[in-house]
């Protein structure tokens, strides 16, 4: 146990901990809302994030960049940026709307039990992943530096770059427009609706269907932000590269209470904080196994989570 | 009516994949040889990856083997002997059921492979039970020869000397004071770390591990760990898709330190992650020459089969098919006889020559390690021989 | 069921069809007892004869794996088989859903491994079936010990927290190169006992027919077991639990008893499957134990037909056979061995039957009409 090594890298550890705990509440999004929604587990979640990571790279391969190009000027990395987000979200929103007209629409039809649900979303996951690691060999892409990481804050050790702080910032952008949507909005209102009664909320006028499909494609959308994202600071991507984090993810979302919008982002900044300072006091090879055993020991003596609340009980 | 339309879909989808499958069915070994002349109409076989995350690196030794036979054939005049592939996709739990279908058929003599230490494991007591001789052209983990087996033969130094090799390269080449070791907890990369880590002694300045290859994608922890300790070279026991991912972080976070690693390093993979920038100058040893060293025609004999270049170990695995092939010419056409042949074998190859302790590893005196160094194509090319004294 | 309105039908006396009589099961269970044990007999003798269906004419080699010794495909479906048994015992029957039953698998193998190996810290070496007990009784407590601490938690929390147990298994026998040796693994696994008249073991490297055998034998078993706690108090309390637990705690079923003795049984079953794996590859290793396989196990279990034994055998043996028959064979399109297919190819077959047939392929016939019920209740959308 290497307790120095945690304390002297603390700074570090914890910067870097809120970056990846913001993309993981980012992907968490999607499986909390669709669970508060329809009380199901999204397996597939994983694969729109999954075809969010590709399509962005795909955009920047039209451009000629790919892992040996040199980083574009601030002009060329801000549109770069806009551009890639906007074609990650896009494949993203597509791929969770498909999933749920083919897979889960004609069971939701015949109110087939959960464990159905459950099963298909894993098809699909299955489905989907493979076959994109079948068309890409399994082999592993690299990403085009398209921000190049230049410090912007540092103090002791702990360096915060460009990219972290850009990361960070928006992702809890992200997650305050989102909840303002959620509690502000009359479609958020419909979403709530639907959440705490989907029969009441029917017989009231809400569309149902319109507003299932609203959830999914927003948690697409944040998955497909997250993407980009895990993309530029990861620097690769592979066809498990969704199943991979879409555990942590899943972990976060129920750690924070799923169904709970601020629970994912807790969740999600709390797990990827405490992953890297477990991976600093035992050892990188523990990285997945502190958030399971963070997991267990929270559902033990909290089971609902740590905010608890659904998805239906969000103040208005 | 649904249900019933469900059971014809599902029954036809079926019948149709398995009749689909039996149609495509083209078997994995070509069609039985035109013997002609004595010692012919026998199997050669391949045991190992050829697909799966690991491929890359088995296919380019079934490349080399397959070239090899091809040419003896050429040279005799006919289909004199087969070749056998095996798909084990470098998994010990595939491994033994191939390993089965292997054995079961009679015609084959000897076996290149199994290229990875964890198939190895689970397949060689089934060779050995078989009585089937095997060269591996890559399998390096050192209690390979310890388990007793006779027709256990390899064609290359293991990690008892590459792992020194890797240690020297770093104290006498790149001259480095402060080093970080890490590896990825395979049987491969921590067995290398661990001999690195004991030869480098003092100089070690921080250690930590990784999972396993393609099952983590975030390093930070150990970037932080690497850049905090001042090392100004990093030894990492593991494969090019974790290396490659790691290399790229390190860079993102501003280390300009270099990056050293054993031969499962040794793929243009690791730059393709990477980015041909940030690999520059990585080192990847090698108990093997490089294929441009190999004497004789291979290398362009190789890029014009196969329109690739040769990649690690083809060489070797053109030699221990080429070793196979002269003993079968010699007459010793059953798989107990071949085995004979092979412990007294002294074989001049393309890469290396080739002679057999009585545990199956190669002589000593012919071992070379060498470094491979990263360059601005991304390619590892041959940097210099590493004399392990 | 809405009787009433059949009958115009049955006033007019018509021999109710085959359908409604219950299909092949109803008939079945229509026949005499001596004609019932005939027919199971007959199917078991045929499944101990599967090793040489290549035999039969035209449609032998058709069925028979190319890329892998049929045999030993063979008893790759016969621990798939008793994975899915256990695990319909824990989802099919208590309706617990478990997203790690690998964990108990793993347990069951490296428990064996740890006390025959001559790798094992522990250097007790002893033979494989004197391992076997003490292997499956750690199964059983590592079940107990999951289950205890998830007994308050709702399905979907149970489902993570199973998954993360099976998790920190992985991790803990990849991470810990003294205890469980991590990739390096154990070696050396002895297989179980037996000499033939020549001198030779039953149970050898290169044949795994006997290994199949075996197999077979104790699925055999598994499946009488089974069944008997199906039909006895046990599995009607699970019954209950699985509909709806609480009213199952007011009407005096213990929940907690019942629920612990399923995760237990399923564990014991897992570990069965563990200890027949690690006697026939006699090397265990952390890179089989994966979650992948979990939920191809699970999915296996549903697409067979939860909640009944002929479906769970079924879905195991699919989820087994499909990607070793795949195997050796190359795709026109990418020219890659159709095995990489397999997963792709799984994860269409399940969308399919699900969204056709979410009863399952061999449905329970409580099961099919749980669903038909469920469907009535669908409100205008």
């Amino acid at each position: 146990m290497n307790f120095s090594g945690l304390i002297r890298d603390f700074g570090p550890l914890t910067v870097t901990g809120l970056t990846q705990g913001a993309i993981i509440a980012l992907f968490a999004l999607g499986y909390t809302l669709v669970y508060g929604v329809l009380r199901l587990i999204n397996f597939a979640h994983s694969e729109v994030f999954l075809m969010g990571t590709y399509a962005c790279l795909t955009f920047w391969g039209l451009f000629g960049l790919d892992q040996n190009s040199a980083a574009p000027g601030f002009g060329g990395m801000l549109l770069f940026l806009v551009l890639g987000l906007v074609a990650a979200v896009v494949a993203s929103g597509a791929t969770a709307l498909v999933v749920e007209l083919v897979a889960y629409r004609p069971l939701r039809r015949r109110n087939a039990p959960p464990l159905a649900f459950l099963i298909t979303a894993i098809g699909a996951s299955l489905a989907i992943s493979e076959a994109t690691g079948v068309i890409t060999h399994r082999n592993q892409r690299g990403v085009p530096p398209i921000i190049e990481a230049k410090s912007v804050i540092s103090f002791g050790n702990t360096i915060i770059t460009n990219l972290q702080l850009l990361i960070i910032v928006l992702a809890l952008v992200m997650m305050f427009v989102l909840d303002r949507f959620i509690n502000g909005s009359r479609l958020g209102r419909g979403i709530r609706a639907v959440a705490q009664n989907p029969d009441s909320a029917a017989l009231m006028g809400v569309n149902k269907s319109r507003v299932i499909s609203l959830v999914f494609l927003l948690g697409g959308l944040m998955a497909g932000i997250a993407a980009v994202f895990y993309d530029l600071k990861i620097g690769v991507t592979k066809y498990d590269a969704g199943f991979l984090l879409g555990i942590d993810a899943f972990t976060a979302a129920v750690l924070g209470g799923i169904g709970n919008l601020r629970g994912a982002l807790l969740g999600g900044l709390l797990l990827g904080v405490l992953q890297n300072y477990a991976a600093g006091l035992f050892g990188s090879q523990w990285l997945h196994a502190a958030a399971f055993v963070l997991l267990v020991l929270i559902l033990l003596f909290r089971p609902t989570g740590l905010l608890g609340e659904s998805l239906g009980r969000a103040r208005a | 009516m649904r249900q019933v339309l469900a059971r014809a879909i599902g029954g036809v989808a079926i019948i149709g994949l398995i009749a689909g499958a039996a149609a495509c069915n083209k078997s994995s070994t070509t069609t039985s040889s035109t013997a002609s002349g004595s010692n012919c109409g026998y199997k050669l076989a391949f045991f190992g990856a050829l697909t799966g995350s690991a491929a890359n690196l088995g296919v380019n030794i079934e490349q080399g083997f397959e070239l090899a036979v091809n040419q003896y054939n050429k040279q005799k005049g006919s289909d004199c002997i087969t070749v056998a592939k095996f798909d084990s996709q470098g998994a010990a739990e595939v491994a033994p059921g191939v390993a089965r279908s292997l054995v079961a058929d009679k015609k084959i003599l000897g076996i290149v492979g199994p290229p990875f230490s964890g198939e190895s494991e689970a397949a060689d007591p089934i060779f050995e039970a078989a009585g089937i001789p095997t060269i591996t052209p890559s399998a390096t983990r050192v209690s390979l020869s310890a388990n007793g087996w006779k027709v256990f033969h390899r064609a290359v130094a293991n990690d008892g000397a590459q792992g020194p090799a890797g240690a020297a390269y770093i104290k006498n080449v790149l001259k480095a004071t402060k080093v970080f070791v890490a590896d990825d907890q395979s049987a491969y990369g921590q067995g290398l770390a661990d001999v690195v880590k004991t030869s480098l002694g003092p100089l070690v300045a921080g250690s930590d591990k990784t999972e396993g290859d393609g099952k983590q994608t975030d390093f930070s922890a150990l970037v932080q760990k690497v850049k905090s300790s001042g090392a100004t070279a990093l030894f990492y026991g593991g494969y090019y898709t974790n290396a490659g991912v790691i290399r790229k972080q390190l860079s993102a976070a501003g280390w300009k330190g270099t990056l050293v690693g054993g031969d499962g390093m040794k793929d243009p993979g690791l730059a393709k992650a990477a980015g041909t920038a940030a690999a520059v100058g990585t080192i990847a040893t090698c108990p093997c020459s490089p294929p441009e060293a190999a004497s004789g025609t291979f290398v362009t004999d190789y890029k014009t089969k196969w329109n690739q270049d040769a990649g690690t170990y083809s060489d070797v695995a053109f030699d221990a098919a080429n070793i196979f092939l002269q003993g079968i010419d010699a007459g010793n056409t059953t798989p107990d006889k071949l085995n004979t042949y092979l412990s007294t074998v002294n074989y001049k190859g393309i890469a290396n020559t080739y002679k057999f302790t009585s545990t199956g590893e190669l002589d000593p005196t012919l071992i070379k390690v060498w470094a491979f160094k990263f360059d601005e194509t991304g390619n590892p090319k041959s940097d210099q021989e590493i004399k392990t004294s | 069921m809405s009787e009433t309105a059949v009958a115009p039908e049955s006033a007019v006396s018509q021999k109710p069809g085959w359908r409604a009589n219950g299909g092949t099961r109803g008939w079945f269970a229509r026949q005499p007892s001596w004609v019932r044990a005939i027919v199971v007999l007959v199917m078991a003798v045929l499944a101990y004869l599967l090793p040489y269906a290549d035999s039969v004419p035209l449609i032998g080699p058709q069925i028979v794996t190319q890329g892998i010794d049929w045999p030993s495909a063979l008893f790759n479906m016969s621990y798939y088989v008793l994975l899915a048994l256990g695990l319909n015992v824990v989802v099919g029957f208590a309706g617990l859903l478990d997203l790690g039953y690998v964990g108990f698998f793993a347990v069951g193998a490296y428990v064996t491994a740890m006390l025959t190996s001559p790798d094992s810290f522990l250097h007790t070496q002893w033979a494989w079936l004197a391992a076997v007990p003490v292997a499956l009784a750690v199964t059983m407590l590592a079940g107990l010990l999951l289950g205890w601490p998830t007994l308050r938690l709702r399905g979907d929390y149970l489902a993570i927290v199973t998954l993360g147990f099976a998790e920190i298994i992985r991790i803990v026998a990849t991470s810990t190169p003294n205890f469980a040796r991590g990739d390096q693994g154990f070696t050396g696994v002895p297989h179980p006992p037996g000499t033939l008249a020549n001198g030779k073991p039953v149970f050898g490297v290169t044949d795994a027919t006997p290994y199949f055998w075996l197999g077979l034998s104790v699925i055999i078993m598994v499946i009488l077991g089974v069944r008997n706690l199906d039909r006895s108090r046990v599995g009607r309390s699970w019954l209950a639990i699985r509909e709806d637990e609480e009213a199952a705690e007011i009407m005096g079923v213990r929940t907690t008893k019942f629920k612990l003795w399923a995760f237990a049984i399923g564990a014991f079953i897992g570990g069965l499957g563990g200890v027949l794996f690690s006697g026939e590859q006699g090397f265990v290793n952390s890179q089989t134990f994966v979650l992948q396989f979990s939920i191809l196990v699970l999915a296996g279990v549903v697409m067979g037909g939860s909640g009944n034994i002929a479906g769970a055998i079924l879905g195991g043996a699919l989820i087994s056979y499909i990607p070793d028959r795949l195997r050796g064979i190359s795709d026109p399109l990418f020219h890659t061995d159709l095995y990489e297919f397999r997963f792709a190819i799984f994860g269409v077959m399940i969308i399919v039957i699900m969204v056709l047939r979410p009863q399952g392929l061999i449905p329970s016939r409580r099961r099919a009409m749980e669903l038909k019920d469920r469907e009535k209740e669908v409100a205008p959308q």
